[in-house]
């Protein structure tokens, strides 16, 4: 089982979500930003970071990037997805989700740990959880700031495509306390909590990060070949 | 002016020997007459205009230590022996092994005065500067720490320093992708006109990745990688670190380097690469005095000579003269030097990571270092002469006319209450100050997390990284100081300092193996700061001596001061340990239910420099506390020996605010409360116990069961220990016997809203509120990680959340009905920055 995990100049999670990978039971794979190779890969994670110094807006550069059509392809093919932080913005930017991200409310980079209640558990990144459950996780993002049109958020509510929503208080001004979606087939997930700095009791506030890892590697278990 | 060497026309070393009459501006670049001499005598001819704008930023203080140096000679002289150091002193930073084939590198800069000129700009490339002096020693930065001091809280122009420096610190740090792991923030008038801002950055390596500065091999290739050269930082060496500021500091704006995060992050992966592929014969960043400075020492460091021509050099403007070129302290730069066969891969690696690479030289074997512009000889000086050879001044020293007063002044003499509900309220006093309050405003703005290796951070007694998943090898480390201690008596703060760092260290199970210090002082030239320095620095050689700890880098800072104030004393120290399994490490907080409270070591009678001598009575005067280094290492032996055999639940250090400080930090960590008898010693005088700030001391919990073999244990070891109480769990308050309690939900609203209050939560929303709430959760902050109600205490007031589960939907609704306090609050801070720009000079200090 082989999780994708691409480096973008500038990305800075990519270890972590490498390790998140093997501490769930995959194989990480490290993806180059400028191969326009096919991946193969059975999913893909776009991690933290500042791709491009985030300069322009964040993920603007990086969604050009030749490795992005691969991505795209694969999103589009049904292949699970998961953008974490930056990489949730680079999926917005390339449209692969609905809405941008935004700078925080408050103008400040916020770096916490993070209440969620995970609202859909029929994505490929959240099968292992309950729905309704509420789990910890770090935050850390300048530019956290769901927003989109009201049509698009009512769709996203009625459609079950919100996975998840900040608890105990909005970190960053996000419409409807967003904090995680996902496209309509559930392949492609954009969350901006790091559920890959919560894997590890010693340096994690929890591990219920993890999960997000085993559902995949469940997802692709369970998945047709 | 005379023409020549101010004119268009380049001046050469042919024209300087032509002209030997032509007057040159060296005072105004900083130089003295004898060092101008100088300079004649050993090129045998005036030095042209480029030559002359090198030996003033080489022989600057900053760049040469001419004032500090014969000093700072004493951490080698008493450096105790240790078979770790790798590289000590003179290195870009120390390397210390820490297992067989690792090694870590750690140092601590400061950046002060640009930080005071443009706080943003300034902080970031502090952190950019220190990150690539790691970087030089071959090893990849993986944690970055801060020492920040402030001037009064209150003042309107702190809120600009203070946001500026921390958005800085963590605009470039975060963008970096380097968890910050800890640090301190205090503030004191004496800072008001020169903050501090130091900087520490540690870095990991294979040993046998380890590089050297030492430039080698005729005909190796001369690189430069990374950014463009431009003219900012111009003279930023000279002109900002090493003179006082006058009341022209603002146009000294333009002498503020610009940061690059992003940049420098290629960088960080280039050079990684290159140095696995042993691709690097030497390195050196660039950093102040830029390019001469990296030439110079290069070249001297392996006695080899250079012929570097500078028109190849990338411009940002292509109108730059030479002696620009040569001093510009533009950042996210490298130099490299590389042999011939090798700069195709060296070519290939930089440009997968998007960083130019430009051969500018090559390295010769004349002992010179030669500097042609298009063909023109600009400069050919003997390396030596500008990184080794400058000038070395015995500067007088005596000590401040000011201390015998201030010394008889003893904070023990102030009135001390013993009712409870007056000590009730010095305790929520003293906790809530602006010194000791919760961190959180700042440490939220830094990521702690990525690269998945922090094990310890902010507020925890000492930052703890990961070094190996495999076996769990980390390090801990701490860095501390005291400025008004110091004020008092240099050689005891310095000594203090480095006290409170190794039991920082020590407490969390590591073991002390290193130290690196930033040296801050007012001028040198005033005869009361050079005392203070020398004071401080022998205070601090003595110490490590003492701890058995070597000194392995630093930095120090003159000229911190406004006019003729000077700053206090300031020697931050920072400690670095090993700890061989990171599960093992020790954390602060109050956990189970019935633990025993034990606080180990003595409590004296000492007020005199305390917080609660401030922040009570305004009061700065006395002696401070007694230094017994015997007893911080028989303390330190005890909890490594304590922990291995699974004594200590938790350890706090007890510093400044003393015992009541420590239980309060503790009981919050977690949220759980706890109850202490005051010991008959300080029955009549309980102020004693829970503000003096006697040191050697750590407030320890003990799982039940485990207290008689641990107090055997103190015994044996010779640690002075006191029964203080028991831990009492969740939904307790702190309680001091017979005297007071304190709901942990009100300590914590006091200690918390510290901060948000001074400097604001942020800006307020765009346009009207759109009843989301989306805003209203940011005001204030909660705990840290593993507090399950931690993660927002906006709007707690009416929702006392300090229990282990209280439910979350009700902090969404408080998120939400907090908006207008949050907007009171967002307006505050709405008037800061920008507007409250207008400088002001130190006032005069207190008590």
């Amino acid at each position: 089982m082989r999780v994708g995990v691409v480096t973008f100049p500038g990305s800075l999670d990519d270890r972590d979500a490498a390790r998140a990978v093997r501490l769930a039971g995959a194989e990480p794979v490290s993806l180059w930003h400028a191969d326009r190779a096919p991946l193969m890969v059975d999913a893909v994670i776009l991690p933290g970071g500042f791709s491009y110094g985030d300069y322009l807006r964040a993920g603007a550069i990086a969604r050009f990037s030749p490795v992005m059509e691969q991505v795209a392809a694969a999103a589009r093919a049904g292949v699970p997805v998961l953008g974490i932080c930056n990489g949730f913005q680079v999926l917005c930017e390339a449209h692969l989700l609905p809405g941008a991200l935004i700078r925080n409310r408050h103008l400040h980079f916020r770096n916490r740990d993070q209440w969620i209640r995970i609202e859909s558990t029929r994505t490929a990144w959240t099968g292992e959880f309950q729905a309704g459950q509420e789990v910890l996780i770090p935050i850390k993002s300048g530019e956290g700031c769901y927003v989109a049109d009201e049509a698009t958020l009512d769709e996203l509510e009625a459609t079950g495509r919100v996975v998840a929503r900040y608890v105990g208080g909005n970190p960053n001004g996000s419409a409807r306390d967003i904090a995680a979606i996902s496209n309509e087939t559930g392949n492609v997930v954009g969350i901006m909590p790091h559920p890959e700095h919560a894997v590890e009791a010693l340096t994690g506030p929890s591990t219920d990060g993890l999960a997000f890892f085993t559902s995949l590697v469940k997802h692709l278990a369970g998945a047709p070949a | 002016m005379t023409t020549s060497t101010q004119g268009d026309v380049v001046d050469t070393v042919e024209h300087a020997e032509a002209t030997p009459e032509v007057t040159q501006p060296y005072a105004e670049l900083g130089l003295l007459e004898d060092e101008y001499v100088r300079i004649r005598e050993i090129l045998g001819r005036r030095p042209t205009r480029s030559e002359l704008a090198m030996y003033a930023i080489m022989w600057s203080e900053h760049c040469s230590y001419k004032s500090s140096r014969m000093h700072l000679r004493q951490f080698a002289q008493k450096a105790p022996p240790s078979d770790r150091l790798l590289a000590g002193m003179g290195e870009n930073a120390g390397v210390v092994r820490v297992s067989d084939d690792l090694a870590v590198t750690f140092k601590i800069e400061s950046h002060n005065h640009p930080s005071f000129i443009e706080p943003y700009q300034g902080a970031a490339t502090g952190v950019g500067g220190i990150v690539r002096d790691i970087l030089a020693m071959g090893a990849r930065p993986v944690a970055v720490m801060d020492s920040l001091r402030f001037g009064a809280p209150e003042d309107p122009d702190t809120a600009r320093v203070v946001t500026g420096v921390v958005a800085g610190i963590g605009g470039y740090g975060n963008c970096l992708g380097l968890p910050n792991i800890g640090g301190e923030v205090a503030f004191d008038p004496s800072y008001q006109g020169n903050p501090l801002v130091n900087a520490l950055c540690l870095g990991v390596m294979p040993i046998r990745q380890m590089q050297r500065k030492a430039v080698t091999g005729p005909g190796n290739i001369i690189l430069l990688l990374g950014a463009r050269t431009g003219r900012d930082g111009i003279g930023g060496v000279s002109v900002l670190a090493s003179a006082t500021f006058t009341e022209e500091a603002e146009e000294r704006r333009p002498s503020v380097q610009v940061g690059d995060p992003f940049t420098g992050k290629l960088l960080i992966e280039a050079c990684q690469e290159m140095y696995a592929a042993d691709l690097v014969v030497a390195v050196q960043d660039l950093g102040g005095a830029g390019l001469t400075c990296a030439l110079s020492e290069t070249a001297a460091a392996g006695g080899t000579g250079m012929d570097v021509r500078l028109e190849k050099v990338p411009l940002r403007e292509p109108s730059m003269a030479p002696h620009e070129i040569l001093a510009s302290e533009s950042q996210e730069r490298m130099l490299l030097v590389v042999a011939p066969q090798h700069l195709e891969r060296v070519k290939k690696i930089a440009d997968k990571w998007g960083v130019p690479a430009t051969s500018i030289g090559v390295v010769t074997d004349t002992g010179r270092l030669v500097v042609t512009w298009h063909g023109q000889r600009v400069a050919d000086v003997p390396p030596a002469s500008l990184a080794d050879e400058g000038p070395v001044y015995a500067r007088p020293m005596r000590e401040p006319a000011d201390l015998v007063l201030l010394r008889a002044d003893r904070a023990e003499t102030l009135p001390r209450p013993r009712d409870g509900a007056a000590l009730r309220a010095q305790v929520l006093r003293v906790v809530s100050s602006p010194d000791l309050c919760d961190r959180t405003w700042v440490t939220e703005q830094y990521d702690r997390y990525v690269m998945g290796n922090t094990v310890l951070a902010q507020p925890e007694n000492a930052g703890v990284v990961r070094l190996d998943e495999t076996t769990g090898l980390s390090v801990a480390l701490s860095v501390d100081g005291n400025g008004r201690y110091c004020r008092l008596d240099p050689y005891t703060g310095a000594q203090l300092a480095l006290a409170e760092a190794y039991r920082n260290v020590a407490v969390t199970g590591a073991t002390p193996v290193a130290v690196t210090n930033c040296l801050n002082f007012g001028s040198p030239e005033d005869p009361g700061v050079m005392w203070q320095f020398a004071e401080a620095v022998r205070g601090l050689a003595d110490g490590c001596e003492a701890l058995g700890v070597p000194v392995t880098g630093g930095n120090v800072s003159f000229y911190n001061s406004t006019g003729t104030a000077a700053i206090n004393p300031t020697p931050v120290v920072g400690v670095l340990g090993i700890l061989q399994d990171a599960a093992r490490r020790v954390p602060m907080g109050l956990r189970e239910n019935g633990d025993v409270l034990i606080l180990l070591g003595e409590t004296r009678e000492e007020l005199s420099g305390s917080q609660w001598a401030w922040v009570v009575h305004g009061h700065l005067g006395g002696t401070p506390p007694e230094v017994d280094l015997a007893a911080e290492r028989r303390l330190a032996d005890l909890i490594a020996r304590a922990n291995q055999v699974g004594h200590l639940r938790s350890t706090h250090d007890l510093s400044e605010g003393g015992l009541a400080q420590a239980l309060a930090e503790a009981c919050l960590r977690y949220g759980s409360g706890a109850v202490i008898a005051v010991p008959d010693e300080f029955r009549d005088d309980p102020a004693v116990l829970l503000f003096s700030e006697s040191s050697a001391r750590v407030l320890v919990s003990v799982p039940r069961g485990r207290e008689v073999a641990f107090v055997g244990l103190c015994n044996e070891m010779g640690v002075p220990w006191t029964p203080l109480g028991v831990v009492t769990g969740p939904d307790t308050p702190l309680e001091v016997a017979d005297l007071f309690q304190i709901p942990l939900d009100e300590l914590r609203r006091s200690w918390s809203a510290t901060l948000p209050r001074l400097f604001g939560s942020g800006p307020a929303p765009e346009g009207p509120a759109d009843g989301d709430g989306g805003d209203g959760g940011d005001g204030e902050h909660g705990t840290d990680s593993g507090d399950r109600d931690g993660a927002d205490t906006a709007g707690a007031a009416g929702t006392g959340r300090d229990s282990a589960d209280s439910g979350a939907g009700a902090a969404d609704a408080a998120a939400s009905a907090s908006s207008p306090a949050t907007g009171g609050s967002a307006s505050r801070s709405g008037a800061s920055g920008a507007k409250r720009r207008k400088r002001r000079r130190p006032r005069g200090r207190k008590g």
